[in-house]
């Protein structure tokens, strides 16, 4: 009984992702998009939340919005996977619910 | 009537600065209204809907704080409060509002609707929901 959490905040202007992390349970996923990909990018100070749930949480990012924002692949976090839209609805058809935090 | 679904509103923002949390209250009716099975989350921010001693008269906006005391009657009984956001603001029990609601299952006794839970306990509530929505 797994849920996709979704992320679309910045995580330097808001506590959405911190919060979503600490509320998200084993086998839960987590998409960061819009300005939610920000989160996903090594080296920042909010980097250590994401690797944290590494492992227990599978992280993902919107490609679109990564590519809109000029980050390349080579900078997110170690275990971060990018999806396509397509691979979005796939990941919202494939837990039993989504919960978002805004 | 399909089967009623076990509906989580969950709130995460303080009360007056934006319209996040009257919108959530006025869909938490709604849902009730339809004899879902509902519940309520508050935590982060969202503890600060139910902190005691609310005045907007200054303000000339609805204080929509008394509302919650109302939602016994539509049969949401539970208000999940997490304890580690109300730390977090320098806030005890004490401060928040006694919701209560009368239980019709046992002579109309009033019982506390707030359900203090640790932040655990809530994620686990989250994951035993059908729906979950955002505010």
């Amino acid at each position: 009984m797994t849920t996709l959490h979704m992320v679309n905040k910045s995580p330097f202007e808001r506590n959405a992702m911190k919060s979503c992390l600490a509320h998200a349970l084993e086998g839960d996923g987590v998409i960061l998009f819009e300005d939610g990909v920000y989160g996903a990018v090594k080296g920042s100070a909010v980097t250590g939340d994401i690797q944290g749930k590494a492992g227990a949480v599978k992280v993902y990012v919107l490609g679109p919005d990564l590519a809109a924002r000029g980050i390349a692949d080579g900078r997110l976090i170690e275990g971060i996977k990018v999806v396509d839209y397509p691979g979005f609805v796939d990941l919202v058809t494939s837990h039993e619910r989504t919960q978002s935090w805004l | 009537m399909s089967v009623a679904k076990k509906f989580l509103y969950v709130n995460r923002k303080a009360p007056y600065g934006t319209i996040y949390a009257l919108e959530s209250l006025e869909v938490v009716l709604i849902g009730a209204a339809f004899d879902q099975n509902v519940s309520l989350a508050f935590l982060d921010d969202g503890v600060f809907q139910l902190a005691k001693g609310q005045d907007t008269k200054g303000l000339g906006v609805k204080n929509f704080s008394p509302t919650f005391r109302a939602l016994g009657d539509y049969g949401v009984t539970k208000l999940y409060v997490e304890k580690e956001s109300l730390a977090e603001r320098g806030l005890t029990e004490d401060d928040l509002m006694p919701v209560t609601y009368e239980d019709e299952n046992d002579g109309f006794a009033e019982k506390p609707s707030l359900i203090f839970v640790d932040r655990a306990e809530l994620a686990r509530v989250m994951r035993d929901q059908d729906v979950v929505l955002s505010f």
